[in-house]
């Protein structure tokens, strides 16, 4: 069985380290936060000046000089500080954020990512994500690999405009947990009851099967 | 030395058609409400506005935006209004899309004196098309230049009359920058306080950068995603 978005972001979860600290994009990513691990302290980025993001407010605690980067009502926690936008990329660019989980419309098997506009469709922006994916430690993206539409993410080449060239680590996705390697794609986990076949022909891109594959525990 | 204004509407009396404004402010949050209100009133146009976003339809700076008075808009993301896009896809509005730490950075360099720098973040993307690039120990970089403006228009949470700043939680976001990299930067208060009232080693935006400051009133204090858990 495929995953389903929150078992995406749950196996994303566990990508976390004691003393992290996480910037996590919208989508999926942001499910990635019920998730963490017990017994470990990770810490939330928001690019708009924030670290430690604690849970979304009760009513009483509800504060609109308090958001995160998708314009969420969110609370502080104990040790959390704020900061300008240019100490918060100062941060992102500068190599201090752990690890960026965040969505993707395409990604290919070099790594380069495309998450930010379909021209002639939508004119939104790149926000953040272009500092993100170039700053942090490490980038995972947390996605469906299959589009409802059929049409497959996981390619050779992006066909749309990309976020940033070979800046992508690793890949969870419905299907697996890929790693971006100097040979391409490589098939590390698998989810449960689903074969190599099925995973291959969900990517356009050639993948290589880990030798020590292993089935995703949900 | 009397930097205190009776008014938004004051604050901006000698704002003219044209005129280049920074606006601080991360969607709906920490928005200057009352300013962006009387440069509403003024009826200034062709203005060139920069701010992180451009507020939803009809909040924040999507004000400005639906009466015609913004030519051109420097942002990151612009996602919350669809006025913007009708008014982009038609033509009528000239826009800029700046990864948003590459927007903080171009101001902070504004204000900073300094020429520009050299970015990994684009490099290889359509942001890098007509830039200059290097490498740099071993990364592409592409180099980007200073962002300056006429106005700063700010709210802070607690101003003293000299103009030292303070502001609150995520409010702050792109307002200290903005405020150094103006020729006019004029800040609204929720509270005005005396001289000295201020802790010093709390202060975000010290006095040199302030050029006018006011009492602000009636904040609406918009929120646009209203994101609650049940207790």
């Amino acid at each position: 069985m495929p995953l389903t978005r929150s078992q995406i972001a749950a196996r994303a979860a566990r990508e976390l380290k004691d003393g992290y600290y996480v910037n996590l994009g919208i989508g999926i990513p942001t499910m990635v936060a019920n998730y963490v691990p017990k017994g470990i302290d990770v810490i939330f980025q928001s690019e708009n000046g924030m670290l430690g993001i604690g849970p979304y407010p009760t009513e009483a605690e509800l504060d609109p000089d308090l958001i995160n980067a998708g314009k969420e009502t969110v609370t502080e926690i104990k040790g959390t500080s704020y900061f300008s936008s240019a100490d918060s990329f100062a941060m992102i660019r500068g190599g201090h954020i752990d690890i960026a989980i965040l969505g993707a419309m395409e990604v290919s098997e070099n790594g380069d990512l495309a998450n930010w506009t379909i021209p002639g469709k939508v004119v939104k922006g790149m926000g953040g994500a272009m500092d993100l994916v170039s700053g942090a430690k490490r980038v995972l993206v947390a996605m469906e690999q299959v589009a409802k539409d059929g049409s497959k993410k996981l390619l050779k080449e992006c066909r749309l405009p990309i976020t940033g060239k070979k800046c992508v680590n690793g890949i969870i996705t419905e299907l697996g947990l890929y790693d971006i390697t100097p040979q391409g794609l490589v098939l590390r986990e698998i989810a449960p009851g689903v074969t190599p076949e099925e995973v291959q022909a969900a990517c356009e891109a050639k993948i290589r099967i880990s030798p020590e594959l292993r089935t995703i525990a949900v | 030395m009397n930097k205190v204004v009776g008014s938004a509407d004051e604050a901006v009396a000698d704002m003219k058609d044209g005129a280049v404004i920074f606006s601080g402010g991360f969607g709906l949050c920490g928005n200057p409400e009352n300013l962006i209100t009387a440069i509403h009133k003024k009826g200034v146009k062709n203005l060139t506005v920069v701010s992180n976003n451009c507020g939803t339809n009809d909040k924040g700076l999507g004000i400005l935006l639906q009466s015609k008075q913004v030519k051109k808009m420097i942002a990151s993301y612009v996602g919350e209004n669809k006025e913007f896009e009708r008014q982009y896809l038609a033509g009528e509005l000239e826009v800029e899309l700046n990864p948003q730490g590459t927007l903080a950075e171009r101001i902070r360099a504004g204000g900073a004196g300094l020429g520009g720098f050299f970015t990994p973040t684009g490099a290889g993307t359509q942001i890098a098309e007509g830039k200059e690039s290097r490498v740099i120990n071993g990364r592409e970089m592409i180099f980007e230049t200073p962002l300056k403006a006429d106005y700063a228009i700010v709210r802070a949470w607690k101003g003293d009359k000299w103009g030292n700043l303070v502001f609150r939680k995520t409010a702050r976001n792109f307002s200290p920058m903005m405020c150094t990299a103006a020729r006019i930067t004029i800040a609204e208060v929720e509270h005005l306080v005396e001289v000295g009232e201020l802790e010093p080693d709390s202060v975000h935006v010290p006095s040199v950068y302030v050029k006018r400051i006011f009492q602000g009133s009636n904040y609406q204090k918009w929120i646009e995603k209203r994101t609650l858990r049940t207790a």
